[in-house]
This record gives C-alpha cells, sequence and structure tokens, in this order.
C-alpha cells in the first residue's frame, strides 16, 4: 500500500519505536519565541544541562514586542522583561536570536518560510499551536506546550502518538473576491473548531495546487482552528521556485539534491487517509465570523443561524457567543458598522497580503469610522514593502503601518481592541477576550478586510472589483 | 523531575458546562508575562471569575465556596486553541487534578499530562449524566482509578471505562516524566541524527 506524505516525513524521523510506547520523533528544527521559552530554559538550568543541538533551535521575539517606536526600549516592564529574558537565555545557551532590530526578526510563522528554513520534508515543532502554518511547505510541523520545548531543546526529540489521517480535497476554481483565508473559513465552518481533533491534515485538490506558497500558508495556519494537529501541503514547483534563492536554502549542488529528494515526497497514488473530505472551491464565497470560535463563520451575504437552526445541545453555548457579540440569532452581517481593522498575525500579515491590500485601496481613503492597523508579519516584510512602496499606499488611505510583531492578533502588546469595540480582523481567533479584554472580533480575508477598512461596516469586496 | 505519583482519587467535582472552552478563556494572554510556573492559578478563567475592576462574579461556578473538588468536569473540545501550558500550570495550580470532558484539544491535553494532570475522555451520553448528577447533588463524589482506568460516582456507580496511552500511564502512576526517559536515549538520538545528516 501507497503512503501518505505525512507517512514519509512520520517514518524518515522515527528515532526508536516501542509497542505500548509513543514513537521518538527527531525534530529538524525548533522555533522558540518569548512567551512559551522561559520556563524551558529555567527547567534546564534545574537539572544542570544544556541545549543537545543549538543548530536546530532558531529565536526570535514577536508575541510581546511593541509595534510602535520598536527602536525604543519597551515600555511595558512585563514585556521588557520577557524580551529581555530572552536575550539572556539564547547568550547561556549558545542560541542564534533575531530579536528586536534584527534584520531577521518577526513573527515566528512568517520567519521560518521566507527565510528558507522551513524546508520540505523537514520535521519542525515550536510552543505555539500556528506552528502548522510551515506544514504549507511539505512539513510536519505543530504546536507543542512548554515541556515539551524544554525536551527538545535537551534532546531534539519527542514522544509522539502518530496521529490519524485526513484529506481534505478542494477542486475547481475560486470565484472574483475569493482568497485562500475564505477556503480555511468555509471549511471549519463546515466541520466545526472540534471536527479535526485526532488528525493531521493533508489539504489537496486543483484549488491548492493553484494556490501561491503564502496562500498555502494562510490555509495551513488555521488547521489548528478545527482541532487538527496540523495540516501540509505536498511540495510542488510552486514550493521550489519560492524556497530558492532565500537566505537558508540550500544552494548549487545541494539544492539540485534537495529538490530531487523533495520529488519523492507526495502522497503515492494509493495512499490511503483515515478521512477524506471534499470541497468545491467554486462554492466558496467570501467568509466572516460572528461568533467566539472560528467555526462559527458564514458567507457575507448570509445570516447568522437562527437559534432553530442551532443543534439543540449547541444552543447554549451559541447564545452565550452572541450575547459576547452583542448579535441578534438570525441578523445579516452585511453593514454591520466596525471599530477596527486589523491586518496582521501569522495567518495574513505577508507581502502578498499586504499587496493585495494596498492593490485594493490604491486611490481609496478608509472610512472616518474606524481604524486601521497593519502589522506586517517581519523586517523582511516591512522592507519589501516599503521597497514596493506600499507604505505610501496605506497612508494616503488613512491606514497606519506598524512594525512587525504579533501585535492585536492576541493583544499582549499594547495593541489592544478596547471593551466592547467590533474588529475585523486578518487574525485566526475570535476568541472571547483574544484581542483585548471584552473585544468583539470578526474573522476574514485581507480583501474584505480592505474592503471594510473603506467602507466602515462589513462588505462584499465582490461588489467592489 | 519526579512528580506526585497518581494511583486513584476520590473527590467532589466542579461542573463548567460550556462547550468549546479555549485556552485563552483558561488563562487570558495578559497573564503569560511570567517566566515560571508558578501563580497561575489565581488567574484561572480570569475574564469569567472577575469583572473588569476585579470583583469576583457571582454567577461563576469558582467563585461559589463550596465547591471545592478536585475533579473539573467540563463540556465538549476542553482546551482548544493556543498551545500555551499556562492554562495547564494555572489548573495544577488551583488545584484540580482530574479533568473530565467527551473531548480536548490535542496539545492541551499532552501538556495536562505533562503536569500530572489526567485527563479524562468520556462519551456525551455519560458527560451529560455527569451534569446530572452533579446538579443533583453538588457534593456528590467520583472516585477516579488510573490504575483500573474507570471512573465511578459515588457511592455504587457504574465503572465507566477510559482510555489512556499506556506509557502515559505509567508516567503518571510513577510520577516521572518524558525528559527523564528522553535523556537517557542521548546518544541514540545523537547516531540517528549523524545518520541523517551525513557531513
Ligand atoms: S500572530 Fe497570533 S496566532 Fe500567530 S503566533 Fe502570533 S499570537 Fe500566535
Amino acid at each position: 500500500m501507497g503512503r501518505t506524505l505525512f507517512d514519509k516525513i512520520w517514518d524518515a524521523h522515527v528515532v526508536k519505536s516501542q509497542e505500548g510506547f509513543p514513537d521518538v520523533l527527531f525534530i529538524d528544527t525548533h522555533f522558540i519565541h518569548e512567551v512559551t521559552s522561559p520556563q524551558a530554559f529555567n527547567g534546564l538550568r534545574s537539572r544542570g544541562i544544556g541545549v543537545f543541538m543549538p543548530d536546530r533551535t532558531r529565536a526570535t521575539v514577536d508575541h510581546n514586542v511593541p509595534t510602535l517606536d520598536q527602536d525604543k526600549p519597551i515600555k511595558e516592564a512585563m514585556s521588557r522583561f520577557q524580551v529581555d529574558t530572552m536575550t539572556r537565555n539564547c547568550r547561556d545557551f549558545g542560541l542564534e536570536l533575531y530579536g528586536l532590530g534584527h534584520p531577521y526578526q518577526g513573527i515566528v510563522h512568517v520567519i521560518g518560510p521566507e527565510l528558507g528554513i522551513t524546508q520540505p520534508g523537514m520535521t519542525i515543532v515550536c510552543g505555539d499551536s500556528h506552528t502548522s502554518t510551515h506544514g504549507a511547505l511539505g512539513t510536519i510541523a505543530f504546536g507543542i506546550g512548554t515541556s515539551e520545548v524544554e525536551q527538545v531543546l535537551a534532546t531534539q526529540c519527542l514522544l509522539q502518538q502518530k496521529p490519524k489521517r485526513m484529506q481534505i480535497r478542494i477542486d475547481g476554481r475560486l470565484r472574483q473576491g475569493v482568497v485562500s483565508k475564505d477556503i480555511i473559513l468555509h471549511i471549519i465552518s463546515r466541520i466545526s473548531s472540534s471536527g479535526g481533533t485526532g488528525f493531521f491534515v493533508e489539504y489537496a485538490g486543483d484549488a491548492i495546487r493553484a494556490l501561491s506558497m503564502e496562500a498555502r500558508m494562510t490555509i495551513c495556519n488555521m488547521s489548528i482552528e478545527m482541532g487538527a494537529r496540523g495540516g501540509m501541503i505536498a511540495p510542488d514547483d510552486t514550493t521550489y521556485n519560492y524556497l530558492s534563492g532565500r537566505p537558508f536554502a540550500p544552494k548549487g549542488a545541494a539544492w539540485d539534491q534537495a529538490v530531487a529528494a523533495w520529488r519523492r515526497l507526495p502522497s503515492d497514488e494509493d495512499a490511503e487517509f483515515d478521512r477524506t473530505l471534499q470541497f468545491d472551491a467554486a462554492g466558496i464565497e467570501p467568509m466572516v465570523t460572528y461568533g467566539t470560535n472560528p467555526g462559527m463563520g458564514i458567507g457575507v451575504t448570509g445570516h447568522i443561524p437562527t437559534l432553530e437552526e442551532v443543534e439543540p445541545s449547541e444552543r447554549n453555548s451559541f447564545s452565550k457567543s452572541l450575547d459576547y457579540m452583542a448579535l441578534q440569532p438570525g441578523s445579516r452581517l452585511l453593514g454591520k458598522k466596525l471599530d477596527y481593522v486589523f491586518i496582521g498575525s501569522c495567518t495574513n500579515s505577508r507581502i502578498e497580503d499586504l499587496r493585495m491590500v494596498a492593490e485594493f485601496v490604491r486611490g481609496k481613503k478608509k472610512a472616518e469610522n474606524l481604524e486601521v492597523w497593519i502589522v506586517p508579519g517581519s523586517k523582511q516584510v516591512e522592507k519589501q514593502a516599503i521597497q514596493e512602496g506600499l507604505d505610501q499606499v496605506f497612508s494616503a488611505a488613512g491606514f497606519s503601518l506598524r512594525g512587525p510583531g504579533c501585535s492585536a492578533c492576541l493583544g499582549m502588546n499594547e495593541d489592544k481592541i478596547p471593551a466592547g469595540k467590533y474588529c475585523l480582523s486578518t487574525s485566526n481567533r475570535n476568541f472571547e477576550g483574544r484581542q483585548g479584554p471584552q473585544a468583539r472580533t470578526f474573522l476574514a480575508s485581507p480583501l474584505t478586510a480592505a474592503a471594510a477598512a473603506v467602507t466602515g461596516c462589513i462588505s462584499d469586496v465582490r461588489e467592489m472589483i | 523531575m519526579n512528580r506526585k505519583e497518581f494511583k486513584r482519587m476520590v473527590s467532589a467535582m466542579v461542573p463548567l458546562p460550556a462547550e468549546n472552552v479555549d485556552t485563552d478563556q483558561i488563562i487570558p494572554a495578559r497573564f503569560l508575562k511570567s517566566t515560571t510556573r508558578t501563580g497561575f492559578g489565581e488567574n484561572l478563567f480570569r475574564d469569567w471569575r472577575y469583572d473588569a475592576e476585579g470583583n469576583p462574579r457571582k454567577d461563576f461556578i469558582l467563585n461559589d465556596p463550596s465547591r471545592t473538588g478536585k475533579i473539573l468536569v467540563a463540556g465538549k473540545n476542553f482546551g482548544c486553541g493556543s498551545s500555551r501550558e499556562h492554562a495547564a500550570w494555572a489548573i495544577a495550580d488551583y488545584g484540580f487534578a482530574v479533568l473530565i470532558s467527551s473531548f480536548f484539544g490535542d496539545i492541551f491535553k499532552n501538556n495536562a499530562l505533562n503536569n500530572g494532570i489526567l485527563p479524562i475522555q468520556v462519551p456525551d451520553a455519560y458527560l451529560r449524566f455527569l451534569f446530572g448528577e452533579i446538579a443533583r447533588d453538588p457534593g456528590v463524589e467520583l472516585a477516579a482509578d488510573l490504575e483500573h482506568q474507570f471512573i465511578q460516582v459515588l457511592p455504587g456507580g457504574d465503572q465507566q471505562p477510559f482510555d489512556i496511552n499506556p506509557y502515559k500511564k505509567s508516567c503518571l502512576i510513577n510520577g516521572y516524566d518524558d525528559l527523564d526517559y528522553l535523556l537517557s536515549l542521548r546518544p541514540e538520538i545523537g547516531r540517528f541524527e549523524a545518520a541523517r545528516y551525513p557531513g
């Protein structure tokens, strides 16, 4: 029987496999950031051991960093302490750190691919659930907890039970105004925020093949929002063209060798999955969420379910969610007034996202009633945006382009959405309080965000292009 | 690092029927700035427990002083979302040792196990039954027997079996963690890397 992409990579990384035990899985690349690593370093200290393979861990600061005045000391004392602790830990343990001001600094899931550190066939982990992003390049990439961060630092391995395999096929052509964020929001709205639990997902089908590398990352990024351990896409020429020439990608003969090996990774024709789902790309609308988990999404012209349309066992949670959002069952979102638009996060802060927004808003102005924050995913994205003059387009439109970081995706720095305010966000989570205590989040694509920025309310971008 | 050994416990339960409780609710991001593993219990379910001024919300279950159980019974898909282990630390620090739900977030489940907390997955119907039992008698006790892998409402309820990976079970029972085992494999891991990446 044929093997899946997932099986091929997994099997090649098993150091030891024993009946009744989880597999000992070798990790090629480990990313760390300032929030989920300090306790792991403390653990190493208390055991008196060092990092086993320091070249295999790369560090950056992203969750806590301010997005204004990044060249000045961090104002918020606790954030500053956490960033300083990261610097000290990397120095003490001999790890490379892309700290504030470093040209490679940025959101951990943005910098890995863009620097060419993330390569097909790798196992990649990080103390962050959106590590699934890296799967877009044909890797097994998943989020871990801090105890596991400590295990990887100490041994470059993890004990893991092999998850089940799911294939999600998306075939057909996307309609105009519909982008990869809409695909993933659509899928999650259909299978719910727990529909993928216990599975590792491979996305396939011609709609996926037609996507750019960065658009694929958006899809893999949100795999965790359906509960899946991770998501991945088989590498192809799109992947190789994207990687070629990036700082850490192999060069010369090593590149040719690597590509030859990567070409053997895709799932065999006769590979079997534990579960297969299919979607038609042409049936996907621009999506927007209305509730407090990413599975609560609808087409932008649709209506929020009525109480009768919700399973009886879920009505309580549904009502609680709508109370939090101050929305009525059965109502429509089109025309809903907004207070903020946030374009950023590891889901949608790459250069293509910024280009997509800039192209739409060129020559237009933001609506009076809201603020628009654009937070690039990395220093490299910021630099590129400035080189291409996107910053000019944004400032002419009245948007503010900030420095790179996680920012209002989780509101650990100053970028919080105030209580009770509505934010349309290109990030990945609309949980209660995610963007700030009592903040209300609508998730959508960068294109829908751009449209909202111009109209001041939730809008159907298809009518504006 | 040796943890407390866990074989069997008997305790009252604290019901939290909400579904899809994500780790942002268990411990909001603004409390993740600490660099130690302790003290998170204070902020467990912070925004459900306290209002904006920091006053306890009377209607939230953890603010009911009669609820002292060490077993949290939660709605489906508990612990989804962010990988933050702080959620498990907050739960352990608050004093919960066993979690029962019909579904757990994958990463959270691992984090719980790595912190000596036992997550027990039960069928939806049994979960509903438990909520019913607690509603009938808030003080009703549950026995969680890890060694024989069942839970049972006391006195004399039917034994409800649960699954757990045999390795994880032995870790909990003996108070070991994964790192002890992995460290013993360092030489083997070094050889694996050398063979995988020659030169
Ligand atoms: S951008 Fe948001 S989701 Fe992504 S790593 Fe940062 S906090 Fe997590």
